[in-house]
């Protein structure tokens, strides 16, 4: 240690202990051009206090601005902000090489696999996923039957959250090809960094997120209905009550498309249109925001408020597009998910550069046996839900939360995966107890159109709770900013042969 | 780049209604601020009773019991989140069409209207009492003029613009005849020398809290009479708060709508302007007042209903005439 750092009060990272988990700051990584080095110098030279007053202030922003998420709980509603955990997580070049490969590549045996249970369905024929579970999920939408797509995208946007084990090897947990949500706060959580913490980024060769809404855009016009030359574009969301309304005020602004409610739109002789101050206006592609059920009550549930009657059929005759696709729902499906490595080797013939959780199909003899065997040692999900809800973890729960899960289980195998506890990597988080090691997660954001677009990053999501590893919104999870450094970031020998005294010199030049 | 960028209904009918809430707010302040400064001393309770009779609240009021006092007034248009006439109810509604229109105003717009809705919906008993309740009609009219700023400055200037601008400009107008209407009684032909000077008095009051009494200074001469203030703030073609130029401001709108944006629906719109014009206009301030000023600000405030719905129904998505 050089002598300026000796003179900050105290080092918070002195007593940080990841544990036996990968730490995403202090895991030494020869490829990270001394960022993370430098986030930690410069963390320490803020100090805790200071730290602890700026993520405040940073907080109030956030709730003056109202970049909030609504939680509905006994008949109220609560405006909450997704806590912002200031201390940045960085990824280097070569890592997010890996990600973004990964991440396209299992966009594209998505929308293969969508495509071809909904014509062929060669790969049920052939045996590679069983039949039952692809025909019979409850997400399998038979209107899609032999319906065409433009580009064959059916999942326009996709999250995939991907966690990563002590080693550092990248794992996908999920796929989220329905409605996902988050990117909107990659972005903000950005520009809440540039406010609040101009001095962590001085210098930082980052690749940037705010091209997310024209990359959205771009897609949504290229996918439009063949033969329309200035498609309008809009956003259809379930309105200002729904928990994730601010995202979608987001998202139509970045895009600069008109937000729309359902009884915004109006369908005649198959056509969508909007209802303006000049009267009615063609609209030709729906980024939408509400699940298939609601989209259209003359199809679908027939009590939705919320969606537009008509619009099924209009989408059919192929006078609008709808992303995503209706019945994306059976690929993301927690029971597909467990086919995902084999459906990428099936259509595209290559190794899964993102391999998956180990997963046991309790719907299959072999992995009900041995999940009920070794049920203390696993995680039992139910493959309908989502949100992190109805899960156990086995090593964590009590005797009798192990008899009520083993009781579910076998009342409805097919119901149920189980996975090994998956050690989630750390970050290094502030907290009451000062810089704590807190486990998350990753969702980034893909993008189809004709071609895939990764932004680069992603929502990593944090469990703010120590030692819990359940990072979802809704369940007391956090966010961090997360830093992709681009390819030319300075190299390694350059910053590495930079002193403190340096550094901080350039910091006061600054 | 396209210019002809469509404006959804419910946006427009949003911007309307938005506007109309914080001028609506801004007046209300006015308003209380009028009534306490010029409360008679021991008639205190009679004050307040003509505020809650210019905004048809009798029965509103009624309903909470507690009888007639200042203190029960106030509570009721400061505090009451339950009466939907009250500075917090309007003022909840403001940033619910806001919430509305997020997607369209500028975030500056929306952070102020946050805030501001964060600081009056917290407001006590405390902030409400005598002392305080001045610097409390200022902090919220400061709080809309930081709005109509933000909103200068901010805000995109296509069709939305003017539908902001006309609610903002029919709720102005109709409450600038309700704040005249609250002293109509003083208008009683004669009197004392004593009581021509109570009466100036309070006129100055009502120009003070429209914001006017300076310019009435100017054009009014060394003596004026009551007849002289309700032709002010009747006909003044200068006075931003004059019915004149409210009118003036919402024919220009509505004309924009139609040139600039082929809105053909204004038609019905422009002829209620004429004809609120023609009653204006029509017959010298000197006959209105003989005729009755009262009769006539509430027919100035049904033809300002009727324009509202002229321009609802053949713009916004679910018109449904609000309680104005």
């Amino acid at each position: 240690m050089s002598q300026s750092a000796s003179q900050t009060q105290s080092d918070p990272f002195k007593d940080y202990q990841s544990g036996p988990y990968f730490c995403e700051l202090t895991r030494d990584r020869p490829d990270d051009a001394g960022a993370a080095a430098i986030v930690r110098q410069r963390i320490g030279k803020i100090g805790l206090d200071a730290l602890r007053a700026r993520a405040a202030a940073a907080e109030n922003d956030l709730i003056n601005l109202g970049i909030t998420f609504t939680i509905y709980s006994e008949s109220q509603a609560i405006d909450r902000i997704l806590p912002f955990d200031c201390i940045p997580r960085i990824l280097t070049a070569r890592e997010w090489d890996t990600i973004e490969r990964g991440v396209k590549q299992r966009v594209a045996a998505l929308n293969l696999f969508l495509h071809d249970i909904y014509h062929q369905r060669h790969i049920t024929n052939d045996g590679v996923v069983p039949a039952d579970l692809v025909y019979g999920n409850a997400n399998y939408r038979p209107e899609m039957e032999q319906f065409p797509i433009r580009f064959g995208t059916y999942v326009h946007i996709c999250g995939t959250d991907i966690v990563r084990d002590e080693a550092g090897e990248f794992l996908v947990l999920e796929d989220n090809a329905r409605t996902p949500s988050g990117v909107s706060y990659v972005v903000e959580n950005r520009h809440l960094m540039s406010r609040a913490f101009p001095d962590l980024l001085a210098g930082m060769k980052l690749r940037p997120v705010d091209d997310y809404g024209a990359r959205l855009l771009a897609a949504m016009t290229e996918v439009a209905p063949e033969g329309v030359d200035d498609p309008q574009v809009v956003l259809l969301s379930p309105g200002i009550y729904n928990s994730a309304y601010f995202e979608h005020v987001f998202l139509a602004r970045e895009m600069g498309v008109p937000l729309v409610e359902g009884a915004d739109l109006v369908v005649e002789k198959d056509r969508v249109y909007m209802r303006t101050t000049a009267g009615l206006r063609p609209v030709h592609t729906i980024y939408r925001r509400i699940g298939d059920d609601f989209l259209d009550p003359t199809v679908f549930r027939p009590d939705s408020m919320l969606g537009v009657p008509g619009l099924i059929g209009a989408w059919r005759k192929g006078n609008v597009t709808l992303a995503n696709a209706v019945g994306t729902g059976v690929a993301d499906d927690k029971a597909i998910y467990a086919y995902m490595p084999r459906i990428i080797e099936y259509y595209l013939k290559e190794t899964p550069i993102l391999k998956n959780v180990q997963t046991n199909i309790c719907r299959e003899k072999a992995g009900l046996d041995y999940t009920l065997a070794n049920i203390e040692k696993l995680v039992l999900k139910p493959v309908g839900e989502s949100g992190g809800y109805g899960i156990t973890i086995g090593p964590r729960a009590s005797k009798a939360e192990i008899d009520v899960a083993r009781a579910s289980l076998l009342a409805d195998p097919s119901n149920w995966i189980s996975q090994p506890v998956i050690s989630l990597s750390v970050a290094p988080t502030l907290t009451d107890d000062g810089i704590q090691p807190r486990h998350l997660d990753l969702r980034p954001f893909a993008v189809t159109g004709r071609d895939t677009w990764v932004l680069p990053g992603g929502l990593s999501r944090v469990a703010m709770k120590k030692g819990s590893l359940v990072v979802n919104s809704s369940q007391g999870g956090g966010s961090k900013d997360t830093w992709v450094l681009s390819e030319d970031a300075p190299s390694q020998s350059q910053s590495q042969s930079q002193s403190q005294g340096q550094f901080q010199s350039q910091e006061q030049r600054r | 780049m396209s210019r002809d960028m469509p404006l959804l209904a419910r946006y427009a009918e949003g911007l309307f209604w938005m506007a109309r809430y914080l001028e609506r707010i801004e007046n209300l302040a006015r308003l209380v601020d009028v009534t306490q400064n010029f409360e008679s001393p021991g008639r205190e309770a009679e004050s307040w009773l003509a505020m809650i009779r210019i905004n048809a609240d009798e029965e509103g009021f009624a309903e909470r019991g507690g009888g007639l006092s200042a203190e029960n007034v106030k509570r009721f248009y400061l505090l009451d989140r339950s009466n939907p006439t009250s500075i917090p109810s309007a003022l909840e509604s403001a940033r619910t069409n806001a919430r509305t229109l997020r997607p369209l105003i500028s975030t500056e717009m929306w952070m102020q209207m946050n805030v501001f809705h964060r600081d009056m919906l917290s407001l006590t008993e405390a902030d409400v009492a005598g002392d305080q309740l001045s610097r409390l009609c200022g902090k919220i009219k400061e709080g809309v003029q930081a709005h109509t700023g933000i909103t200068e400055g901010t805000f995109f200037r296509d069709q939305g613009w003017e539908f902001y601008q006309l609610g903002r400009l029919i709720e102005r107008a109709d409450q600038t005849t309700r704040l005249l209407d609250i002293r109509y009684h003083l208008l009683v032909p004669g009197g004392k020398e004593e009581r021509k000077q109570a009466e100036a008095t309070q006129w100055g009051g009502v120009l003070r809290a429209l914001a006017g009494y300076h310019a009435f200074r100017r054009v009014a001469g060394a003596t004026f009479t009551p007849v002289d203030v309700v032709a002010f703030l009747l006909r003044d073609t200068s006075f931003p708060r004059s019915v004149a130029v409210c009118l003036e401001g919402i024919e220009w709108h509505l004309s924009r709508l139609r040139s600039r944006y082929g809105l053909r629906g204004t038609v019905a719109g422009l002829e209620r302007v004429e004809e609120l014009r023609a009653g204006l206009l029509g017959r010298s301030v000197d006959k209105i007042v003989n005729d009755g000023l009262h009769i006539f600000l509430d027919g100035v405030q049904r033809d300002l209903i009727l324009l509202a719905a002229e321009i609802g129904t053949p713009f916004f998505r679910d018109w449904r005439p609000a309680a104005a």
